[in-house]
């Protein structure tokens, strides 16, 4: 499907820039002077401007949730299943916002910008960041577009933790907040296959320290290693085992034959691998990773995600998917049950769904009819 | 309304906790939200009633309560409701403990098998009853712990379960007292509001 033929799309749509001269103080103790972040934005906000629906993305994500940047695009935006006319963030209703957040590399400032003051790019330099940096970003975005209080926050896996952040950081400026496939904090299992996925990227001889730009290289073998393992955990056994089995993809196994054997799954994930390396910065995945094993709700709360929860005033959405490993639904739950001993309102659904953690981008059908009775909620309190 | 459901609103302090168990579309909690302003929570395991009851706008949670309802709090609400669920229960008694552990109060309905409709069925057919009310074959119904008044009567004897009020209803609304004056002969829905 292709952007001229598609009317349950949002249509072509075209990136913008926000330019921030105040400086921006960081979790980390730094601070950046100023930055830019790329930010799209579908549908119209309305004229008590309350219609406004923030879009946080996960790990890999970007700004371009929805829509198509050029007529001949084949491929639409990363969410697009969920944004548009119609659609669960319907964009009849809802004004929404996507931004590449900081520290990514779509056009937002990050490792691969330029440090203003070497002139070279930042490189490992940037700062480290974590969710609470991007939000309070995100809470400037909102201040120059004039949104006081946001309609919904939304998020999945990362983004999600960025929608939790946001209803204690910000109570007075959501009034709901939708955390799909996320976690209060990520377990050690999850570290561990982002500390894979990091060493996999310092690994290659072309990492330079995290200076390959200024040695004209780029780590494309660590960065697509390390998204190979990030794959793999995105996807369940069963989907892995239905999309894939065990067909070769050239070879044969035949006894007396001593062909080059490939699998289908070893190609495929080559070719996730390849593809992503050729289009996202390493320094950038490192810090993305790193943000995520840091992010933990409740920490500055005693650790205690009830009270963490109890600074919010916005009604959740919490919604998990069954073959999930990577953000299982317990960890969905472990938010859901924080809540409720908070005596905050939530709702809940487990979505039956063989697809593992990608399931939240993928139209299924139970998933899209739950998120669309939500926002028919968070539109009908405008 | 039905009948059970009117019975049951009364006993709701306006402005309350409640949490109902099997709250099915949301139907009654939407009612009991607008009519006695109460903090609700619904738990439902169907699918649709879920969506159903998401798009009424109310709070609900996809969960089992046969499975466990250990992550809510003791004490944590005012009233815990299960309306028509008893009888599906793997393990009502242990349900009870809980709905009693999570409110200060709470309310039970369930179909009484006692009713003289289903004695004189199995008495003289010899054969599990069925009816407008209990549509389905033994082989193949979700009730798996049907009850009647007095056995609801005695579990709460052991238990140590205060009745705080009864209230029944009956075939015949223009003769409401025959189901309250002998309720294991006459009601077919058996309404308690009981705490520990």
């Amino acid at each position: 499907m292709s952007a001229s033929n598609n009317n349950d799309s949002v249509g072509l749509v075209t990136p913008q820039t926000a330019v921030f001269d105040e400086p921006l103080e960081l979790a980390c103790g730094r601070h950046l002077a100023n930055y830019e972040l790329v930010y799209e934005t579908y549908g119209k906000l309305n004229q008590e401007r309350s219609n406004a629906v923030l879009i946080c993305h996960a790990l890999s994500g970007h700004h371009h949730a929805a829509g198509y940047h050029h007529a001949d695009d084949k491929k639409a935006g990363w969410w697009n299943e969920c944004i548009g006319p119609g659609k669960p963030i319907d964009t009849n209703r809802f004004f929404v916002v996507s931004l590449n957040n900081l520290g990514g590399c779509h056009g937002s400032t990050g490792p691969s910008s330029s440090n203003p003051e070497t002139g070279k790019s930042w490189g490992p330099d940037f700062p480290s960041l974590r969710a609470r940096d991007w939000v309070n970003s995100q809470a400037r975005l909102a201040d120059l577009l004039e949104i006081g209080c946001w309609a919904a926050v939304i998020g999945g896996s990362l983004g999600g933790m960025q929608a939790m952040r946001w209803a204690l950081m910000y109570p007075e400026r959501i009034k709901h907040c939708v955390v799909i496939a996320s976690a209060i904090k990520l377990s050690a299992q999850n570290i561990a296959f982002n500390e894979i996925a990091r060493q996999a990227i310092v690994s290659d001889p072309n990492f330079n320290n995290g200076n390959y730009l200024d040695h004209n290289t780029i780590p494309d073998k660590g960065l697509a290693l390390a998204r190979m393992v990030g794959h793999i955990t995105y996807l369940s056994d069963h989907a892995m085992a239905s999309k894939f089995g065990r067909d070769l993809r050239s070879g044969t196994l035949e006894t007396g034959t001593d062909d080059d054997i490939e699998f289908q799954v070893e190609s495929y994930l080559r070719h996730q691998g390849s593809q992503f390396s050729g289009s996202f910065d390493a320094n950038t995945y490192i810090l993305m990773t790193r943000a995520l094993d840091y992010f933990d709700l409740a920490r500055e709360y005693n650790h205690d995600p009830v009270q963490a929860f109890e600074q919010a005033k916005c009604s959740f959405l919490v919604v998990s998917f069954s073959t999930d490993w990577r953000f299982s639904p317990q960890r969905s739950r472990e938010i859901v049950d924080a809540l409720i001993a908070a005596n905050r309102p939530v709702s809940y659904a487990e979505i039956e769904a063989s697809e593992g953690h990608d399931a939240f981008l993928l139209p299924i059908p139970r998933y899209l009819e739950v998120f669309a009775a939500y926002m028919k909620r968070v539109g009908g309190s405008l | 309304m039905r009948l059970d459901l009117a019975h049951i609103q009364r006993w709701i302090t306006p402005g309350s906790r409640v949490l109902d168990l099997g709250c099915g579309d949301g139907e009654f909690l939407q009612m009991l939200e607008s009519q006695r302003q109460v903090n609700g929570l619904g738990l439902e395991i169907d699918a649709e009633n879920i969506t159903a009851a998401i798009s009424r706008g109310l709070n609900i949670l996809e969960q089992d309560m046969d499975k466990s309802l250990a992550n809510f709090p003791d004490q944590s609400f005012d009233t815990v409701i299960m309306a028509h669920a008893l009888q599906v229960l793997h393990h009502p008694d242990r349900v009870l403990e809980e709905m009693l552990r999570i409110g200060r109060e709470c309310v039970v309905t369930f179909p009484n098998f006692g009713h003289w409709r289903c004695r004189w069925h199995l008495g003289t057919r010899g054969k599990m009853p069925q009816s407008k009310f209990m549509p389905y074959s033994w082989y193949d119904t979700p009730n798996i712990h049907f009850c009647t008044v007095k056995d609801f009567e005695s579990l709460c004897g052991e238990k140590g379960i205060r009745i705080l009020a009864r209230e029944t209803v009956g075939n015949s609304k223009r003769k409401p007292l025959l189901a309250s004056r002998w309720p294991n002969l006459f009601a077919t829905t058996a309404i308690y509001h009981i705490s520990r």
